[in-house]
Parts: structure tokens; sequence; C-alpha cells
């Protein structure tokens, strides 16, 4: 393993990614090819069933990308501002996408934030003030578990 | 009930409001105001409002906790925590008079005041007044330091010391931050009148009058124009937006 510490032009930068992505997906591919794509890789990918089937704010891949900063602007607009009713929204996430049977979008790895962040490894914070649930007063719901 | 026209000259002003109440003092109703016009999606509060309260110690029940059953219901503050360690928001002070004997009760609460103490202690900015006069924490950048709470002649601040998951989705709140009256911020954001107040007025005291300071058409404007209002601790001159009557 080695890591870039000079910035590279994206250009580079994506053609460098290209070349490592393909040195470490062929081998492994080749190893792994006869008993499934998924098992390639040592942690096994998040599982999340997104049960609403209403279109999002945005197109999936910009949120997977910019969702920290969507909320975190929002956040200073409404708090600071008091700017209500914005497209991007904790609530509105938690609203569409927590689990059926749990009302929650924390609590188990299919949950849909605490699926995605156990598998990044990236902690979240949200949960430690906002409600994960979409029905706060069920105690069994909200027991604050964090990934 | 009439609006006192905007005159001229403060003298004019002050003259209108005189007249208009004697009939307030014949019909001392405290109804819940019309709020100010709604805003619309994205937009942000406006400078031209400022919210306040008006307290009426004479009409406040010695006992009666609704508007701080109201508080916890709406703000989801139902620690069991050991009682000096719980958040308080807001609550209920027995006054007497000691010459005559007199006494009075009322809630206090943030005070919301324009020249705000927490504000100006504040080493990260949390602490913050909104553009409609509320004062308020914001959590995201609060690190527990308590300056405020210090700094609050009100004691209005309260630190939350234990780990919470049943917070209202419209109230985050979490363990390390200081909070305090938001004066319902996400209900007055949706033209609803703070759950205190709306308490107090189902309880059928009427205590509490909500409403926009700043407009000389509110109720809130015109029976503070009408009646001598006390501020506490007015000496500090921070200007609070909560007023006292009969206190």
């Amino acid at each position: 393993m080695w890591s870039i510490r000079a910035p590279l032009s994206p250009r580079r930068g994506s053609l460098v990614r290209r070349l490592l992505a393909l040195g470490f997906v062929l081998p492994a591919a080749m190893l792994a090819a006869p008993s499934g794509a998924d098992e390639a890789w040592r942690t096994p990918k998040p599982a999340i069933v997104i049960e609403s089937k209403e279109h999002c704010v945005a197109p999936p891949e910009q949120i997977r990308r910019e969702h920290p900063d969507m909320l975190r602007h929002q956040r200073n607009l409404t708090v600071r501002l008091g700017e209500r009713g914005m497209k991007f929204s904790l609530n509105g996430c938690i609203a569409c996408h927590a689990d059926r049977q749990t009302g929650s979008v924390i609590g188990s790895d299919h949950a849909f934030c605490q699926g995605c962040h156990s598998y990044a490894a990236v902690h979240i914070d949200c949960f430690d003030c906002h409600q994960p649930s979409v029905r706060p007063n069920a105690p069994a719901l909200a027991t604050g578990a964090k990934p | 009930m009439s609006a006192a026209p905007p005159g001229p000259s403060r003298r004019a002003l002050l003259g209108a409001g005189a007249a208009a109440a004697a009939g307030l003092m014949l019909a001392p109703g405290i109804r819940l105001v019309e709020l100010a016009q709604a805003r619309g999606a994205g937009e942000p509060v406006s400078g031209r409002v400022r919210w306040g309260l008006l307290i009426d110690a004479n009409r406040c029940a010695s006992g009666c906790t609704a508007c701080v059953d109201a508080c916890a219901q709406e703000n989801g503050l139902d620690s069991t925590i050991e009682l000096r360690q719980r958040p308080q928001w807001i609550r209920k002070v027995e006054l007497k008079e000691l010459r005559t004997g007199r006494t009075a009760a009322a809630p206090v609460m943030c005070q919301h005041c324009a020249d705000p103490p927490c504000v100006d202690v504040c080493p990260t900015g949390a602490s913050f007044k909104r553009a409609d006069g509320i004062v308020l924490v914001d959590r995201h950048t609060c690190i527990g330091c308590r300056y405020c709470i210090m700094a609050c002649p009100y004691k209005a601040r309260s630190f939350v010391h234990e780990p919470l998951t049943q917070q209202k989705p419209e109230v985050p709140r979490g363990k390390g931050c200081v909070e305090g009256c938001t004066l319902c911020v996400h209900r007055i954001d949706r033209d609803r009148s703070p759950a205190c107040v709306q308490a107090c007025a189902e309880s059928e005291h009427g205590a509490m009058l909500f409403g926009d300071l700043n407009d000389p058409s509110s109720e809130i404007a015109q029976r503070l124009r009408a009646t001598a209002s006390t501020a506490l601790r007015a000496d500090l001159g921070l200007d609070p937006g909560v007023r006292y009557l009969g206190v």
C-alpha cells in the first residue's frame, strides 16, 4: 500500500485511481469468481432496502456524495436564519427512508443511515441529538443505538 | 379591538395608546394574537419582527403549572435525572411582598434580551440572537462550556447532563449542550404561538400574551403601550422581550 501525497490534477488522479482499482479488483475478481461478486470484499456491501419508491430530492449518486454538505448547509440556514420547508432536511430523509419495521434510520446494519455509515466506518453524530425515528414515542424504536 | 393609528410623532402615538387603553381595560380578556404574515418556504425570518411575551402576574394562578407542563410536553423534557440536574426551560416563581404580604406568581424563562449576555460570552458563537429577536443555542456549535449559564441573570439556561433518546423530531437536544427556552421557535415558524401561551389560554387564566413587539397594531404592543409593565432586572438594561405586569 502507498499513499499519494502530492495533489494530482483531476485527470491524472482519476487515471491513477482507475489503475489502482483495476489492480485490486481484477485479481480479487479472478480469485472470487466462482463464489459470487460480494465475497470479493472483506466487508460485505451494505444491504439497504429503500422501500419508498418515490423520487428523492436529488439523484442518488449526488446524494451519496454530497448529503453531508446538503444537510450541513441546510442546518445553518434553518437554525440561524429560520428558513423552513426547504428541499433538503434531515427529518425529510427520516420520513421517507426509515425502516418500515423499526421506524428508524439507525439501529441495524440494514437501516438506511447506519447501513452505509458502518460500512464506511463513519460515525453519525446527527442522532446524538436528532430523533432517528419517525415514531418518537415508541420506546422500543428510539434506542439511541449508534453504529 | 381597533389598532392605534401610527401617528407622526412619539407623543401622538402615546396619546393614541392611552386612548386605546380605556377599551382594553374594560375588556381585559387575553386572546392569542393573530400572528404576523406567514413566511414562504426557504424565506429567512425578518428583522422587522420582534417576538415577545407579556406575562400578567395578576392573572397567573399560584400553584398552576400549565405552562411548565406544556413546555415539557412540547419540547420533550422528560428527564428523570436528579432534580437539580434536570433541564429547566421555564419555572414558576412565587413572589411575596414583605411589607404588605401581597403574593403573586409568574413563570420565568429565557427573557429573549435585545442585548443578551449569553451571546456576548459565548466563545464559539453558538449562542445567538435570531433576526426576529429569539435567543437560541446552535447545538451544532455549542461545546458545553456553560459560560452562558453563568452570564444569564435570569438563570434561564440549562445543561443536558444525560444521554437522550426520546427527543421530539422538531426539538433536537443532546447531552453536552446548553439549552434554554426557544420561544417554541418551531411553532412560531409555522405560525403558532408558544406552547406555554396556548396552555395558559386553555387553562383560562390567560396570563400570557404572545406577539410582535414591533407591530404597533399587535395586541401585545397595544397592551404594552397602554399599561405600565416591568422588565425583570431592568437595571441591567438588557431590553428583554418578556415583560411582566403586577410584579
